[in-house]
């Protein structure tokens, strides 16, 4: 849990202030990189996949249509080769008829009843037969109505009859009140004398055929009229003999397949073949969307792979970039660091060495002078002209007490400087407080400041870095007046820890540290005195520098009472880590 | 015992074997290390107080100079520069290191301790 929270909220973001000093133009802008990162290594890798997903369902939509276009046509061939052969066959068994029988024979009853069960043996489904002679009058009937001397000379289906040779009807009710369809033959005699032969066909056979085509999942088949009503019953759609809610088809010779997109419902697939010689139409009607189902089917499959595949794209360019971006940023943080670092070794060694140069400077004249006052003095002390006058040796003692006073100074910015340098030596921990004291010495004096010093005498001198030790408790020493009022108290106490380390005490009773800001004190940058100046590398530098010695350091606080740092140090230098440990810059 | 004291301040040098001298110390200036070389060419000296900084020639190259025509002669320097450099070689060749300015009885007290080892 925390190492996916480090992972997507790592140090660059949680970074609250951005500003980090005059450093600033050599950092990078965590989070322009991380998006730009983040932007360009996903979009490299999702557009490809979207662009090949999108190529991909446009060639297999196109392949899908044209495979149910062809699918269909097929369909519509091989069910009008069907219906053709179905009329086909009845119309030659009227042809058969007519020619095997006379007009004569046809008329008698008897004969034209074995005709029909002949008939409904041989094709079935036929209702009726009858012969109508060239006035129109059924002159003959075989059938379960009695329709013996009807006259058709005025119905459509005689007329065509008598003109074209042949003729299929619609589909009607008729007077049988059942849906069927007519077929008639005229035959001609040698002797021009014509009849008609007609029998009625119920479409029931009509209908199974149709509905075999339906069976095997094919679309919708039906037969409509060159007016679009309905001449056999359609799966879903209309009633019998009802107008079709398409626009009827244009005529054309072959099997046609169209796409017909319906204003109010879905888009069809519409195949469609002009039965010849009859006044069908043969329709197979598909919904387009059926057709593409199973298609829309593993499309809809694909497209969660390929958002599935986004995201495990986009989580894994996310945490990369992150993961990096924040690499940037801990390196930059280290290199900030050591740059304030150089830097701010930089300035205490020049501190240092003006301090050294004006000791220098100073001590030669202040030898001048002690050794005039001295010799004053020996000579009071050694002629009688002047022995025995108080003030005079007075004079001349007040004289030497100033020089000496002078020269412990020089002397402890001296040592104070030449310790700057980076050294492993043998370090006795008194003296080194109490240089560093007496170098601050001054201001707490002014400031009214105690300071108490408990170093136990038998400590003994321990290898360590007496630049660095000097640098921090310079630092924590500072830190403490800073944070004191005038006339506290600062106590720097020293204790044995077990054999192989000894630790360090640096309380004051200053304004304290509040708990939100104290873990936060040796982070770098963090300061609560930028307006005044600080950088807020002081504790930082502190801890790397006692990281460096090989020791730790704690802190605890109360706000109103007071700040204590705890340094525990080894007694033994630790063996130095090659490239971590920065050597302070020195130009002596 | 005769000591030689070689320091580019006059004030102080002149000053210093003039103390000395009250003390019953017979000490020998001079003010630049050319100096100390002409008179070591005549006198024999048990010790040299040397200035570490002078201009010309330094307290450490006078001091070889000087242990070579008077070997076994004692140096102790004392200066009013102390780099680091010349505070671990002068601690390292000398007897010893001193920071001016100086008490006078401590001097001695260091002349003595360095002639009786």
């Amino acid at each position: 849990m925390k190492r996916s929270f480090k992972l997507f909220f790592p140090g660059f973001r949680r970074q609250q202030e951005p500003s980090q000093g005059r450093f600033d133009r050599f950092m990078f802008n965590y989070s322009r990189l991380w998006k730009s990162a983040v932007m360009l290594t996903g979009l490299c890798a999702i557009i490809p996949l979207l662009m090949v997903t999108w190529i991909d369902y446009n060639v297999t939509q196109k392949a899908v249509e044209s495979e149910s276009l062809a699918r269909t046509t097929r369909t519509v061939s091989n069910a009008k080769r069907t219906i053709s052969e179905f009329l086909a066959k009845r119309k030659s068994s009227l042809v058969y008829i007519v020619n095997d029988n006379s007009y004569d024979r046809l008329l008698d009853s008897a004969r034209l009843t074995t005709v029909l069960k002949n008939l409904r043996l041989a094709i079935g489904g036929v209702t009726d037969i009858g012969v109508i002679n060239a006035a129109g009058q059924q002159i003959a009937y075989s059938g379960p109505y009695s329709l013996e001397g009807r006259n058709y000379s005025d119905q459509q289906w005689f007329k065509e009859a008598l003109t074209r040779g042949t003729f299929i009807s619609e589909v009607f009710m008729g007077f049988r009140n059942a849906p069927h369809f007519v077929i008639a033959v005229r035959h001609e005699a040698p002797d021009q004398s014509f009849f008609i032969l007609r029998i009625s066909i119920d479409t029931g056979r009509l209908n199974e055929q149709l509905s075999g085509f339906e069976l095997s999942d094919q679309g919708n088949a039906f037969i409509i009229n060159t007016g679009g009503i309905l001449q056999t019953p359609s799966r879903g759609h209309e009633k019998m003999f009802e107008k079709i809610d398409f626009p009827v088809p244009v005529y054309s010779d072959k099997t046609e397949v169209v796409q017909y997109h319906s204003t109010a419902e879905d888009d069809y697939i519409l195949g469609y073949a002009y039965i010849p010689d009859s006044p069908f139409i043969l329709m197979i009607v598909n919904k387009t969307g059926e057709l593409m189902r199973s298609w829309h089917r593993t499309r809809i499959e694909m497209l969660v792979y390929v958002m599935i595949g986004i995201v495990i794209v986009l989580i894994a360019v996310t945490g990369f970039a992150t993961y990096f971006v924040n690499r940037i940023y801990i390196a930059d943080q280290r290199r900030i660091r050591s740059l304030h670092q150089v830097e701010y070794a930089n300035k205490l060694a020049s501190i240092g060495r003006l301090a050294a140069g004006v000791a220098h400077e100073i001590n030669n004249p202040l030898a001048v002078i002690n050794e005039k006052a001295g010799l004053i003095k020996d000579i009071f002390q050694l002629t009688d002209r002047y022995a025995g006058d108080e003030k005079l040796l007075g004079l001349v003692e007040a004289i030497n007490e100033s020089v000496t006073r002078c020269g412990r100074i020089t002397k402890q910015l001296l040592s104070f400087a030449r310790h700057m340098d980076s050294s492993v030596e043998p370090v006795d921990l008194k003296t080194v407080i109490s240089d560093v004291v007496g170098f601050l010495g001054k201001e707490a004096e002014y400031r009214n400041i105690t300071i108490m010093i408990d170093v136990p005498p038998d400590l003994p001198q321990f290898e360590s870095d007496r630049g660095k030790l000097q640098q921090i408790l310079l630092n924590l020493i500072n830190n403490a007046f800073a944070a004191q009022m005038d006339g506290g108290s600062l106590s720097i106490s020293v204790t044995r820890v077990g054999d192989a380390s000894l630790r360090i005490r640096v309380k004051d009773t200053g304004c304290g540290i509040p708990d939100k800001d104290l873990k936060r004190i040796f982070e770098p940058f963090f300061s609560t005195k930028t307006n005044t100046g600080g950088t807020g590398l002081g504790l930082s530098i502190t801890y790397s520098l006692i990281q460096e010695l090989g020791g730790s350091i704690d802190v605890s606080s109360e706000v109103g009472v007071g700040t204590e740092f705890i340094i525990t140090l080894p007694l033994t230098f630790p063996a130095r880590k090659k490239g971590r440990t920065y050597e302070t810059a020195s130009g002596r | 015992m005769r000591l030689l004291l070689v320091d580019d301040e006059i004030d102080f040098v002149a000053t210093l074997a003039e103390r000395l001298s009250l003390r019953n110390i017979e000490a020998d200036w001079v003010t630049s290390a050319k100096d100390a070389e002409a008179i070591i060419q005549t006198k024999h000296y048990d010790l040299a107080v040397l200035d570490v900084k002078m201009p010309g020639m330094s307290g450490r190259q006078l001091k070889k100079i000087i242990e070579k025509k008077i070997p076994g002669i004692k140096t102790i320097y004392l200066t009013g520069h102390g780099s680091e450099e010349d505070y671990k070689a002068g601690i390292a060749e000398a007897e010893y290191y001193l920071m001016k300015p100086i008490n006078i009885d401590d001097l001695i007290a260091k002349i003595n301790d360095a002639l009786a080892e």
